[in-house]
Parts: structure tokens; sequence; C-alpha cells
């Protein structure tokens, strides 16, 4: 096994990571606070036979990578706030016709162009049903500047074994700081399934995943983002068709969402319990070092699908703490899964949370009663 | 292969209109590329949205059909990925100028090695008949009522401007022209550009006075000027006539591409 360790910030780490996952084709336009990723791609994809381009806008950059991945390449792109509102639109079309692409959102400040410089969690919602209709997605969050690269390279994995857009959900915070990381030249590749003669492009296996039709072998195929039949041609008449497969494609996704969870289970035998992901996951560490065997922690390296079944390691819990930095956007959908009292902690503006301010809101939990309370900071 | 083979057999009959000029610029594409001799398997059609983008459904090799107005950002995914492939794209009017437009003219500015084919029908045909960049001044549309009081882009000075190595316009109603342009935008490397008038008698011509495809059909021959006549009259000082139009090869030249394989 090579392997290199460097001292590099997120973002070159992220671009690192995709290279080493395989990635040849990234198309992309340049913004606050994800530029690093681009430039990275820039200057070393050229040097091992793939292709960088700066394209006009996000809606063009999100168009190119799935064109690409048509072709056949592993392919990325990397924005943060406002470009990934411009993405929605094709982030919609690769859904509908299970498109492998990897898309990182270095998240700032929002919304509209908010904090540029600054980070947040406030695209978590956005990235999980920011398009028009029904359908679901796959969504990572780093937490490290190694998580940058062993994340990004998992992301295109689990793009191609379930067909579909994956989100590396960063932040400015893990983009722009430097750590030690180890760069894998020899990382697990789980390539795309290529589409068998005689099978129809659109027909799912016994995952719910359809053979990949790649373009340019052979398999004349017609790919439509109109609701289409299983051999891939537009058929937007029938509610049935329709019915079975949005149905098919959320469940390729949601029926493993255990299977795709990805956490670490702390002290599961608690009464308190932290739940994050990303940067205050780093809080969250530093807390449990400074106070040990005090509360519980659930970190998240994979946030959507949500994996529910994680809430129940804690079978003591009275209270779930949930620092983030959005005004309790991921709180919401633990809510669904348990009846436990919840105190969000939100934090805007930047800043990360203190483990002072974490340790009054576990002070805080001690009392709550309501099924969720807020903390304000 | 035959031009028959071309097609994608099993879903025809195609969509559109009685009386469209779509399936006439789809038979004269397909039979360039058929000409051409090009194969299957290296042979991809791209659109958009719209009567126009429905086209790349009728043909037998990989196609897709993707967002209003992207079509041109996912072929360039597709060609930079497999510059070995013969990238060809369906458009519209306002999938190409209007949703398109950012697109289009970067498209042409990269000089990225596609043919572009837009069915210009100076209307939004899927719709029901709403304007477009290109309806004509004064043309009555279901969102013009009172006559379209904005003027229209003419695409193919935008296509020249922007950098596209090879520019044409042709009609409908020049079948032998057109497949002629598309091959040749085939053959240019670089972007090419063809611009095809296409009647659409039902949204268009119906508000026009034009109800018939053979009148929309007549005013393209009455009204396109070859080229080399409205050279001749412009060095002799006589302006195009109100109402007419230029037909022709306008720009064929060999600015550097991208995503053709050897320049890579």
């Amino acid at each position: 096994m090579t392997e290199k360790t460097d001292f590099l910030n997120g973002n070159v780490a992220c671009a690192e990571g995709a290279i080493a996952a395989g990635c040849r084709f990234f198309a992309g336009y340049p913004i606050t606070p994800s530029t690093e990723i681009a430039e990275r791609m820039a200057a070393r994809l050229p040097k091992i036979g793939g292709t960088f381009v700066q394209m006009e806008d996000e809606l063009a950059s999100v168009a190119a990578i799935i064109g690409g991945s048509w072709a056949g390449a592993r392919t990325m792109t990397a924005t943060s706030g406002p470009g990934f509102s411009l993405m929605m639109e094709n982030i919609g079309y690769a859904a509908m016709t299970e498109t492998p692409i990897v898309i990182i959102n270095v998240q700032r400040g929002g919304p509209s162009t908010g904090q540029p410089t600054k980070a947040a969690q406030g695209d978590m919602l956005q990235c999980r049903y920011g398009s028009h209709g029904d359908y679901s997605i796959i969504a990572l969050s780093p937490s490290s500047v190694q998580e940058m690269f062993d994340l990004t390279v998992r992301a295109f994995n689990l793009a191609d074994r379930f067909r579909t857009p994956v989100f590396l959900m960063a932040d400015e915070t893990i983009g722009h700081m430097r750590e030690k990381v180890s760069l894998h030249s020899d990382v697990e590749i789980i390539p795309r399934r290529e589409l068998k003669e005689g099978e129809l492009p659109c027909a799912p296996d016994e995952n719910g995943v359809p053979g990949f039709g790649t373009f340019g072998n052979g398999h004349n195929i017609h790919i439509t983002g109109l609701t289409h039949s299983e051999n891939g041609y537009p058929s937007t008449d029938s509610a049935e068709v329709h019915e079975q497969l949005i149905r098919r494609q959320v469940g390729k996704i949601e029926d493993f969402r255990n299977e795709i969870a990805d956490v670490d289970i702390v002290n599961p035998d608690a009464e308190y319990i932290f739940i994050s992901y990303g940067a205050p996951t780093r809080t969250v560490r530093q807390l449990m070092a400074d106070v040990p065997e005090t509360y519980g922690h659930l970190n998240l390296r994979i946030v959507w699908p949500f994996p529910d079944e994680s809430l129940l390691a804690f079978k003591n819990a009275k209270a779930f703490i949930i620092p983030e930095m959005n005004l309790g956007q991921i709180a919401k959908e633990v809510r669904q899964y348990t009846n436990i009292p919840i105190v969000i902690v939100p934090k805007l503006g930047g800043a990360l949370h203190t483990p002072a301010e974490l340790k009054k809101a576990a002070e805080v939990a001690k009392t709550v009663t309501k099924p969720m309370t807020e903390v304000r900071l | 292969m035959n031009l028959e083979d071309w097609y994608r057999q099993d879903r025809l009959p195609h969509i559109y209109c009685a009386g469209c000029g779509n399936g006439t610029v789809l038979n004269c594409t397909l039979r360039a590329v058929q000409e051409l001799g090009f194969r299957q398997e290296e042979t991809t059609f791209i659109s958009g949205i719209g009567c126009s983008s429905r086209a790349s459904g009728y043909t037998s090799s990989d196609s897709l059909h993707t967002t209003h107005g992207r079509a041109l950002a996912f072929a360039t995914g597709v060609k930079l990925v497999k510059p070995h492939q013969h990238v060809i794209v369906f458009t519209g009017d306002g999938d190409c100028s209007a949703i398109g437009g950012n697109h289009f003219i970067h498209a042409c500015r990269r000089n990225i090695d596609l043919t572009v084919v837009c069915i210009n029908n100076n209307i939004y045909g899927m719709t029901g008949g709403q304007g477009s960049p290109c309806t004509p001044y004064g043309a009555i549309t279901t969102t013009t009522p009172y006559g379209m009081h904005e003027q229209p882009f003419d695409l193919c000075k935008l296509a020249e401007a922007a950098g596209a190595n090879y520019v044409a316009r042709w009609t409908s109603y020049h079948v032998k022209e057109l497949t002629e342009a598309i091959r040749s935008g085939l053959e240019v490397p670089g972007l090419s550009f063809i611009e095809v008038m296409t009647q659409c008698p039902t949204s268009f011509g119906s508000k026009n006075k034009m109800r018939l495809a053979t009148q929309m059909i007549d005013m393209f021959r009455e009204n396109a000027v070859l080229k080399v006549k409205a050279d001749r009259d412009t060095a002799a000082g006589k302006p195009l006539e109100p109402g007419k139009f230029i037909v022709g090869e306008f720009v064929r030249r060999h600015n550097p591409p991208l995503g053709v394989e050897e320049s890579k």
C-alpha cells in the first residue's frame, strides 16, 4: 500500500481523494469557500489523463458532470451556497436518470450571498429536498481533513453502487483548516455495474438499481428526465409507471439506509447524548475528552439517508443534544424517530461551538420536559 | 447502415403535429450522419426540452434528453470525456437562445467540437405557442397578443461573434442544402451551428395568416435570400427587404477547437 502523509487543507484533501477514487472529469465554477477544490483539480487532472473544465455557471457544471458520467467517467463538481442553489435543477435530473455524480458543498453562511468566508451547515435540508418532486440522495459529512479525503472516496463508491447523486456536505472550517492527512493511493473502488446484453436500461436488479449503459459501449439507449418505462422511453401518462419508478428510485436508497449508515457511537449507556455531524463533532469530542464518561455521542458521517436505527443504541437516553451550525435542520429529522426530548443548540455566524457552550446545553438538557427545547447561546 | 436504421423504429410514429417541420430536420440530420458513414456506437444525440428536443428520442444510437436549455452543457461533458464521440445536439430557438443563451454563447466561445442543429420555429411550440427570443417583430403569439414588440435574435450572428467554427442557416424547404450543411458541420472541427427555419403551422402559422404548412414553406421559399445574392445586394447598397432573411453558409474557419482528441 502506497501512502503519503501530507499537511493539507480540507479542500485540497478532498481533491486528492477524488483523484485517488478515479475521478477523471471535473466541471466547476469558482466560489468561496470551495474554490481550492477546483484549483487543485485544474492543476492535477491534465497530468493524469483527466479533464478539467471551468463552466459558465453551476447549472452547466452539474450538466457537464452528468454528461461526463454517461460517457463513462467518475465525475465531480464542487461549490458553496449560492452555487448549490443553482445546481438544484440538474440534481433532480441526475436523480431521475439515476446518474452517479459527486457534488461537494463547502457550506457557508446563507441565505443568498450571506457570509462567503464563514462556516455554516445551512444547506442540509436543501441537499436532501432542494430539487422538485420526490427523490432520495446520499449525503456525507466530514469533520476532519482526513475525512475530506476518505469520505470523498466513499462518495464515489456510493454514487456508483446506488446510481445516485452523492453529496459531501463539508463546511468552510473543515475545507480551510490544515491537518495531517494520509493520502492512500490504492483506495477501495466499487465500480458501477455495466448494463448486461439483453437487460433493459431502466429495469432494476435485486437491489433496485439498473445496470449502467455507458454511452459509446454499443447499448444504444435513450435516457430522459421524463417519467420513463424500463426500456428508458418516455411514458408520462401512466400513473402506474410514474409511481413505480419514483418508489423504486426512492426505495433503492431509503430501504438500505441502515446499510449505508456510517456512525460513531460513544458511551451508549449515557443519559445525555450529543448528536453531531461535521465541524460541531470536533467540539463534542473536545468536551468528551475534557469530561470523560459523562455524555454519550452519536457522530454521523452519513447524514442522508438518516440512520434512524443508530438512535436505538442509546438505551438510557434522557435527552438528545444537537449542536448544529443552522437553526436545527437535522434535529427535526431526529425528532421523527424518537420521543426522547431534544435540545437544539443552533449557532449561526461562522464560529464553532465552544466546549463551554455545549456543557451549558447539557445542563439545560437535565431539566427539559418539552419535546424540543432550544438553547440560545 | 441504412437511413432507416438511424431511426429508433419502435418509437415511431413521432409526437409532432401534422405539418410540423421537425421531422424534415431530423431526416436531414440522420441522412448527413448516414452519408458520413458514422457508426452507432460513436454517435451520441443530445437535446434539451421542447418540440425540437424530442428529436433525440427518435434516433437509434445513445441519446440524452436533458433539461431545458442545458443540452450544450451536458454535451460538453460527454465530448470532453469521450473526444472520439460524434456529438450532435438538437435544440430550438427558445431552448437555445432564451433559457440556454448563456450555455450557447459559451459553447461557441469554447469552440467545442459539437454539431448543433437549432430548429427555429419562432415560437415555444410544446407549451402552446408563446413568444420566443426569435419571434419576428410584430408577430402574434399567445404571449404577444398585440404583436411582438421586442427585436429578435439573429442566432447565426450570435454564434459567429461568440466563436463558432461553422455557422449556416437553411430552412425546412431547403432539404438538400440543409443536409449538406449538417454534413459540413459534422466534418469541421469545433462548434458547428446550423439554424433551420421550420414551420409550426399549429401554433405560429395559425396566428399569423399561415394556417397551412404549405403557406409557411412558401413563405420560406419566397423570403430566403441566398447569402451570395445578399452579399451582392449589400455591395450595391441595396438593403435586405423587410421580412426577408439570409440563408447559406456564414462561417467556415479553423480556430483551435476544444474536445478534439489531437488537441486535447
